[in-house]
């Protein structure tokens, strides 16, 4: 069964990229193929949560709010809307899945086995984004159910789209790093995201707000990201484009180093 | 060339604890090696860190030439490992535990299938391999860990207690495909408290105790240093009164059942002709204790003696 002459020839015939390339698709197989199984708890709820505040705020109250930066107040609310599920999901993933193979202890299949920490994270990282932008189409479909879907620029917009899912999911990676019960990986996405996201411009512009919370919103990285895939979508955004690049790249490298050396350290994961 | 190579490896924990005292310790290639020592004594740790489960505080450890900080990724690659205890995504089916655990090793997912499935046959499992984990027995998900571990066909098998709740049956067969594979040229390394299936399957044993190794010999070198063997007899016909036998200690259990301590220098043919002598007739006899178990609880309790 066990053939050491044959498996020798085996691990010097595939090159360490090709063994490393297929490690990383095993591992965003894994990922896909988990949260596709278990549909209704990760794609569904971004759905219908989209669909009530699309009734909500769009329908019901939209209306009397009237137009927001030129716009019509629902339309204005999709970016938001969306990278709004973006995050949430693409940090959700990464960190119950991250902490589940902790807790259950199958997150030894990968220490044992000879995939570098750096294919371990991006592995992670690209199941969330995976997650994140399958959400994120979700609620663009709901989106188109009740206003005309407009794209201003493509380019951005999936730029965007794709950086701010990768740090989400990186900092979901750091949670999950930390988190000691699955209590842990629910303090975060309550106490921290929730408000940095609905604080960071997507119901309103934050040119309505007065000093210094104006100036203080200027610190929320989310508001850069919202913006910016405002801006792919419909053309309009209160913060320089060039910037909010600049920040989402610059949080995914410390992040990414962060998450990283916390692999190195072996925090929570080796004794 | 030493499929193993651990040298000076000490590991104490964050809360203080000292698990591991400049532990050296060397497995040949090819060997079926037995790695024995009470609970707490270490084993787990010393795996953990050859694993690379467990940091270690000091020392270094080569896996066929490879150290595990110089070239980890040469080191692991190496490496198959049973765990003592069931680490599995329990939703997942069979064969998609198998297929990742390959993927992880740089296997391609085609290659991947026809391992899966001769192992999985082998094993007696491909009839559940679209099961869910968690609606395996534990006998089941036993043989799958050794699955697992040997989808990537490492040439360092490590078992920390394969066989542990498994029927015995199971256990029997288990047995067989662990022989077949050492046969086959995998180096195995196993811990078990089940010390027969130790002097059963290998060579080789090192005896770990308190964070140090304590004893490393061939089994049969160590079983020859027993001084006496207890056997239990089954006599044909109850004896009233034990006859004195010169050179043996023998003890009644009930009428019809003797224990006899056998030294070295005595033989089992010499006891019978004396039995005989006296008209006692035996229908079998068995070890009292397992020799391998007499052995290390001697080496125990003789160590634990001497630190007192």
């Amino acid at each position: 069964m066990s053939q050491p002459a044959e498996q020798q020839a085996t691990l010097g015939a595939a090159n360490r990229w090709r063994r490393y390339g297929i490690a990383f698709a095993t591992l965003v197989n894994k990922e896909v193929t988990r949260f596709s199984r278990i549909w209704v708890q990760t794609l569904l709820p971004s759905a219908i949560t989209t669909t009530l505040y699309f009734v909500i705020f769009g329908r019901l109250i939209g209306d009397r709010i009237g137009p927001m930066e030129g716009l019509a107040y629902i339309d204005f609310i999709v970016p938001g809307l969306v990278l709004m599920a973006v995050i949430t999901n693409a940090y959700s993933n990464v960190v119950s899945s991250f902490y589940s193979s902790k807790f259950s202890r199958y997150i030894e299949e990968l220490l044992v086995s000879p995939v570098p920490n750096w294919v371990i994270l991006a592995g992670y990282v690209a199941g969330g984004v995976a997650r994140g932008l399958t959400v994120g189409i979700v609620v663009i479909v709901v989106a188109a159910f009740f206003t005309e879907f407009r794209l201003h620029d493509l380019s951005v917009t999936l730029l965007i789209l794709l950086l701010t899912a990768m740090l989400f999911a990186l900092g979901g990676f750091i949670n999950a790093v930390y988190a000691n019960s699955f209590d842990d990986i629910s303090i975060v996405p309550t106490f921290v995201l929730a408000p940095l996201t609905y604080l960071g411009g997507v119901f309103y512009s934050i040119d309505l707000l007065p000093q210094p919370w104006q100036t203080l919103s200027l610190a929320n990285p989310i508001l850069y990201m919202i913006n910016a895939f405002r801006y792919g979508l419909l053309g309009v955004t209160d913060i320089p484009l060039g910037i909010a690049f600049l920040i989402t790249s610059a949080f995914i490298l410390a992040l990414g180093y962060y998450s990283l050396s916390l692999l190195r350290r072996g925090v929570g994961i080796k004794q | 060339m030493s499929a193993l190579s651990v040298q000076n490896l000490s590991k104490t924990y964050a809360n203080g604890l000292t698990a591991l005292t400049g532990v050296d310790l060397e497995v040949e290639a090819g060997d079926f090696f037995a790695l024995l020592g009470p609970n707490g004594a270490g084993k787990s740790t010393l795996i953990g860190i050859v694993t690379s489960l467990v940091r270690k505080s000091s020392g270094r450890v080569q896996i066929f030439g490879h150290d595990l900080d110089d070239e980890p990724e040469a080191a692991r690659a190496s490496i198959g490992v049973v765990p003592q205890e069931f680490n599995f995504n329990l939703f997942l089916p069979v064969i998609e535990v198998v297929l990742n655990q390959a993927g992880y090793f740089g296997v391609p997912r085609r290659e991947a299938r026809d391992r899966a499935e001769l192992l999985l046959r082998k094993l007696d499992l491909w009839e559940r391999r679209h099961t869910e984990m968690r609606l395996l027995s534990g006998g089941m998900k036993r043989r799958l860990m050794i699955a697992r571990a040997l989808i990537h066909r490492p040439r360092l098998v490590i078992l920390d207690e394969p066989t542990a709740g498994v029927d015995i049956e199971i256990r029997h067969a288990m047995w067989g495909f662990m022989r077949e594979i050492n046969a086959e040229g995998t180096t195995i390394i196993l811990t078990t408290h089940y010390l027969e299936e130790a002097e059963s399957l290998c060579r080789h044993l090192a005896i770990i105790d308190q964070g140090r190794i304590q004893a490393r010999s061939d089994i049969a070198t160590l079983l020859g240093e027993l001084h006496t063997e207890t056997f239990v007899l089954n006599l044909k016909a109850p004896a009233e009164a034990l006859p004195p036998l010169p050179g043996f200690v023998l003890e009644p259990i009930d009428a019809s059942t003797l224990e006899v301590q056998v030294s070295r220098e005595q033989t089992i043919n010499g006891l019978f002709e004396a039995l005989s002598r006296h008209g006692i007739e035996v229908t079998s006899l068995r070890n009292k204790q397992n020799r391998l178990e007499k052995l290390f609880l001697d080496r125990v309790e003789a160590r634990r003696e001497a630190a007192a």
